[in-house]
């Protein structure tokens, strides 16, 4: 079909090293007044041109399309009235609000029949992955598109993701599929040389591109980030032509000089440590400068107050230690455990491979207890930090259900954020404010696997040195009336009281 | 605001004192400006960075299509990442004024959103954008309707407001999106935004502002790296909060020009608060407020803390009640009881001499305040670089050792004295001048003279140098056998043992009277000062209860003392305890599940023992239906409280929510 490829070399020439694909999407859009096939599915990886082959195709063609960003519709209607608009360009859309797929054929029957088809239109849906989050039948109504408004109109779909993840489970018209493969490191090299810096020679910035396929293309393939880092590291290249220290065709010495340079591109401003400005006003600066400049996720410390400290190290305890640990670990006089089966034989694969495992809320305030030193009141600040903590995503609260009487969280921190903040010199100037205490103290141990039920210290008031442990649930304590005369304690202290009453 | 008219109202109608009134407003708008000045100043510099960056990154857009790298270059999205630390309370006036003066100087274009409106559903990230432009007719906004509309707008309000200096950027201005708090964002709609933003980079000069508060690697934890390379990222960093609390305890409680003082517990209070709870340099200021309005409210005389002639005019006003009040004043009594008999006589009957004896007492009392702080600076200036700080790091924290007891007669005192018997010269002299300079500026007479002896001292300690150097040339060791070689050093031992001291030691001995003495004459605490109280505030309780409140405790206590909240004084209300206590109390006994069907009969046997009836008159366990009813109310409401809660284990037993159970 000599028609549809008249111009395939003028393309070629504009979209280098995409020749096979460009004349499959020829063929298959074929003459402008003939029907196409109703829904085509172009997929590819990133960058590897299957927006712009498919744009710069329908320009150069001339053809009636319209092209959607689907991260940008954050609606349907946004959608709808976006290829009603560019299509037909009529300002008198009358999309009822939140328009369901249906409103849109009738729409398009109707400003069609007004305006009928003398070439074939195309709607390019770009990110089409997003459209399976929108409608049920959006896709499947897309797909057949054509047949529903009885129009010569063809829906492009472009994608990263196969079709394979797109096919819902009812069934629906099969779309043709367009595979773009990725770039090789020929074609990269091919269309990356070609925008080549004026001021020098073709020649010598191939050679440059050669240099940094080199050292990039192991681990990146994306052409646009390549593009991006060859213009960044550029002027470094060309700086010992510039001092005249090195001619075009010391390629060895140009070679050695940008080498280093780039490695250190690869480690910093590749994973965006660095931003590409402070990149560049770094390399401006002197050799000795260089190194004072650090990344981003140096700065991981993170400052807290006292009490967050602990309630982070709580609930990083209560999320990767069995509840039934608790007992040994944060008991002193725990009894007696057989050593043998302590861990029971799935507990015994690390608790860091597996993750955090959720705790309640008095859980996390029965450890909080025993690994503060000093008596804590349950004040509301407590609790509010709590609830700071998870806004910043230190802790998360899971679960949906019975949020207001016992919560349910999750650690959300490693090991190395929680033993940085544990090794703080735990603000010795911080330690000297301890307020003090004269009334009672009452330390609070969960027993067993339960965690509601707890063992305590008692002290009673200054005069008693030393700490007695009782166990309430082993001495069994007879019930008693509570007494009248208890001191003021907390709810969660107070019940223990009235037991050794 | 309702609180403090309502205290002004009846402390002004309880005394009488006008006064009163005027006094505490000058002295909470004091508070306020100083505060505001603080906050500007702590965060000049990051927002003055800030500017800069959005002021460069919207020129460089404008430049932009010139030469062939920025070309060749992807379009990132110039993004400031602000690192303003955990205490989240005080962001809302940092980003405030952030938006305010973006929009004063920069662009009309800012929009400022906050996670929390814009949750779930990924179209709702406009809301906080949509506020700022003015588009009445659409009702769905996207990317593509703003650059439209900002392409075409006539941006004329803030150009006349600009100075023609900076209209060079006014082609059209840089929009600016500020997030908030970045950690709450769900990623999704964060990642979403990003990417609709970077189609337009070409067509908007947009900026991005995120607030974060832990660390910036949130960033990456957040924005998988396709996304996070549309952004270039630059950093800023603002003070540490504990920086913060450092300038505003310089700047309002170490200065003699600020009368309203605490006393070392309310001071521990307040700190302990910021330091273990929140880092909150605005609920410090707030609980400042607080203990300032208690103050007035709660001492009369504190009509007395003001300037110095306004205070002696005062005193020279104050009526027959306000007198004995002052005879009262435990530091009064104290006072009295070291005069002599004659003396006492007066001071007890004769109101005017009183009055007379209290404007004395008050200048001298201004006078003890000017020379405090500079002492203390200096004792701070010299323990601050000890190892291990024996005084203390912070300069808050010899303040209030200071303000507890007389600082020389602790351990921590001489330990730092003999440490400082130990410095080296040149540390003892960088120490020794800024103690100079710290004397030399303030106003009293006998620190300025201090001030000149000490610097007499580090004028001859540097002259020292020289005659040490040839001293120091002495014989090293020479090469010899052993026997020869202990000898020497037994020598040298026994020389060091009885040596005389070297001059400069004996300097440093007296430098240490010197600072010594200082220490003796001028630090002594508040406590010792008579009419201290009209100063100082100390009820460090009523800060604790207001500032840190416990509301357990509090639903405790009134569960189980209810007369403690109800004031029965009239006896107007039955002495019998609420339903609610009843059934608290019994609750407590039982384990983690309770049987509602026991928890009834042992309530209706209490309730039947409280009506004066016998018990046991209960026929065949049929409890009548209105202690039925109040049982079931008794038992919702404490459901409510959330002591107890349905359970599905059982269904005729409820679980109890609280610890202490078996």
């Amino acid at each position: 079909m000599p028609d549809q490829l008249e111009h395939l070399p003028r393309l070629t020439h504009l979209l280098p090293c995409r020749e096979a694909q460009i004349k499959t999407l020829l063929l298959l859009l074929g003459e402008p007044e003939h029907y196409s096939y109703p829904s085509i599915f172009i997929y590819g990886h990133r960058a590897s041109g299957k927006s712009h082959v498919t744009l710069t195709l329908l320009k150069e063609l001339k053809m009636p399309h319209v092209v959607v960003n689907c991260v940008e519709c954050v609606s349907l209607g946004l959608l709808f009235e976006h290829v009603l608009l560019s299509l037909f360009g009529s300002s008198h859309t009358s999309l009822p609000r939140g328009p369901s797929l249906s409103d849109f054929v009738r729409l398009y029957r109707q400003l069609c029949s007004e305006d009928p088809a003398k070439q074939t239109r195309y709607i390019v849906l770009d990110h089409a992955e997003l459209l399976r989050d929108m409608s049920a039948n959006l896709l499947p109504g897309f797909l057949r598109l054509q047949e529903l408004v009885e129009d010569n109109v063809t829906v492009i779909f472009l994608s990263e993701i196969v079709w394979d993840k797109f096919r819902p489970n009812t069934g629906c018209f099969e779309p043709l599929l367009l595979h773009f493969p990725d770039y090789s490191k020929v074609e990269l090299q091919q269309i990356l040389a070609q925008d080549s810096c004026p001021s020098y020679s073709p020649e010598l910035y191939s050679s440059y591109i050669s240099i940094l396929l080199g050292v990039f293309y192991s681990v990146c393939r994306d052409l646009r980030e390549l593009r991006h880092l060859a213009a960044l590291n550029f002027p470094k290249f060309c700086e010992p032509l510039e001092k005249g220290e090195a001619k075009e065709s010391d390629a060895h010495k140009l070679w050695r000089n940008i080498e280093p340079h780039l490695k250190k591109a690869m480690q910093t401003v590749y994973l965006r440590e660095v931003s590409s400005v402070q990149w560049e006003e770094q390399q401006q600066k002197e050799e000795k400068e260089v190194g004072e400049l650090r990344g981003l996720s140096a700065y991981t410390h993170v400052e807290l107050p006292y009490y967050s400290k602990f309630l982070l190290i709580a609930a990083y305890l209560a999320s990767y230690n069995p509840a039934r640990t608790d007992r040994r670990f944060f008991l002193k006089n725990h009894g007696r455990i057989k050593k043998t089966n302590f861990l029971k034989k799935h507990e015994k694969t690390s608790n860091h491979l597996l993750g955090p495992k959720p705790f309640p809320l008095d859980r996390l305030l029965a450890i909080f207890y025993s690994v503060v030193d000093s008596r804590v009141a349950p004040t509301a600040s407590i609790f509010s930090q709590i609830s700071s903590l998870v806004t910043l995503q230190l802790l998360t609260q899971v679960g949906h259900d019975d949020q207001l009487d016992s919560p349910k969280y999750k650690c959300a921190v490693s090991l190395g954020f929680v033993r940085a903040i544990a090794s703080d010199d735990l603000h010795q100037h911080a330690l000297r404010w301890t307020a003090d205490h004269r009334t009672l103290h009452l330390r609070h141990h969960p027993v067993g696997s339960h965690p509601t039920s707890c063992c305590l210290w008692v002290r009673c008031g200054p005069r008693a040195a030393v700490w007695e442990p009782v166990c309430v649930q082993r001495r069994g304590i007879p019930r008693q009336p509570p007494a009248l005369d208890q001191p003021q304690l907390c709810v969660d202290c107070a019940p223990a009281w009235h037991w050794l009453r | 605001q309702f609180y403090l008219s309502h205290k002004c109202v009846h402390c002004s109608s309880a005394s009488g004192h006008f006064v009163f009134f005027i006094i505490y407003a000058t002295r909470s708008l004091i508070i306020q400006i100083h505060q505001f000045i603080l906050q500007e100043d702590l965060n000049k510099k990051m927002l003055d960075g800030l500017l800069e960056f959005v002021k460069k990154s919207a020129a460089s857009f404008w430049c932009r299509d010139d030469d062939w790298m920025s070309r060749m270059r992807a379009s990132e999205i110039p993004t400031a990442a602000l690192v303003l630390g955990v205490n989240m309370p005080d962001h809302t006036i940092t980003f405030e004024s952030m938006t305010e003066l973006l929009h004063d100087s920069l662009t009309p274009f800012v929009a400022s959103v906050q996670a929390k409106e814009c949750t779930g559903n990924r179209s709702y990230v406009w809301p906080g954008i949509k506020a700022f432009f003015p588009l009445p007719l659409q009702c769905h906004l996207c990317m593509s309707v703003c650059v439209c509309h900002l392409q075409k707008s006539p941006v004329k309000s803030p150009r006349k407001r600009l100075s023609s200096s900076q209209s060079e950027f006014l082609q059209s201005p840089p929009v600016v999106v500020i997030f908030r708090d970045l950690e709450a964002f769900s990623p999704q709609v964060l990642q979403d935004f990003i990417l609709v933003c970077s189609q337009y980079v070409h067509q908007l000069p947009l900026v991005f502002i995120f607030g974060i508060a832990t660390s910036p690697s949130t960033i990456q934890r957040m924005l998988p790296h396709s996304v996070s390379s549309l952004l270039c990222i630059e950093l800023f960093q603002s003070l540490s909060c504990t920086q913060h609390l450092a300038t505003i305890i310089d700047k309002l409680f170490l200065t003699s020009k600020f009368h309203f003082k605490f006393s070392a517990k309310v001071l521990q209070v307040l700190v302990g608060i910021f330091l273990y709870h929140d880092f909150s340099v605005c609920n410090f200021i707030k609980g400042l407020q607080l203990s300032l309005l208690e103050h007035f409210h709660s001492q009369p005389l504190s009509v007395l803390c003001c300037h110095k002639q306004e205070a002696l005019v005062h005193a020279q006003q104050l009526n027959d009640r306000d007198v004995e009040r002052i005879q009262q004043l435990p530091s009064f009594m104290r006072y009295v009881e070291e005069q002599v008999p004659e003396e006492q006589v007066q001071l007890l009957t004769s109101s005017e001499h009183v009055k007379g004896v209290c404007q004395k007492l008050l200048k001298s009392l201004h006078k003890y305040h000017k020379n405090f702080y500079p002492a203390l600076r200096c004792l701070h200036v010299l323990t601050s670089i000890l190892p291990k700080y024996p005084l203390g790091k912070q300069i808050r924290e010899l303040y209030v050792l200071c303000l507890e007891k007389k600082v020389w007669e602790t351990q921590e005192y001489d330990s730092a004295m003999q440490l400082i018997r130990m410095l080296a010269k040149d540390e003892l002299v960088t120490c020794l001048q800024k103690c100079v300079e710290i004397l030399t500026f303030c106003k009293s007479k006998k620190l300025k003279k201090v001030g000149q002896q000490l610097q007499d001292i580090t004028a001859t300690c540097e002259k020292l140098d020289s005659d040490r150097e040839n001293d120091s040339s002495g014989k090293g060791l020479q090469k010899t056998d052993l026997f020869h070689l202990q000898k020497t050093l037994l020598e040298m031992k026994e020389c060091r043992r009885t040596r005389r001291k070297t001059p400069y030691e004996i300097l440093r001995n007296a430098v240490v009277d010197y600072i010594d003495n200082l220490v003796k004459t001028h630090l002594y605490p508040p406590e010792s000062q008579p009419l201290y109280e009209v100063w100082y505030y100390s009820s460090s309780g009523t800060v604790r209860r207001h500032l840190n409140a416990t509301p357990r405790t509090s639903i405790q206590t009134a569960l189980s003392h209810p007369y403690c909240y109800l004031q029965n004084d009239s006896g107007i209300i039955s002495s019998a305890a609420p339903d609610i206590c009843i059934i608290y109390k019994l609750h407590l006994e039982c384990g983690r599940l309770i049987n509602l069907y026991d928890w009834l009969e042992a309530y209706a046997t209490v309730a039947t023992a409280a009506e004066g009836k016998d018990p046991s008159a209960i026929e065949g366990g049929k409890v009548d239906e209105l202690k039925h009813a109040r049982f079931i109310r008794a038992v919702s409401e404490l459901e409510f409280l959330g002591f107890v809660k349905s359970t599905k284990q059982k269904t005729d037993h409820v679980a109890r929510l609280t610890w202490g159970g078996c």
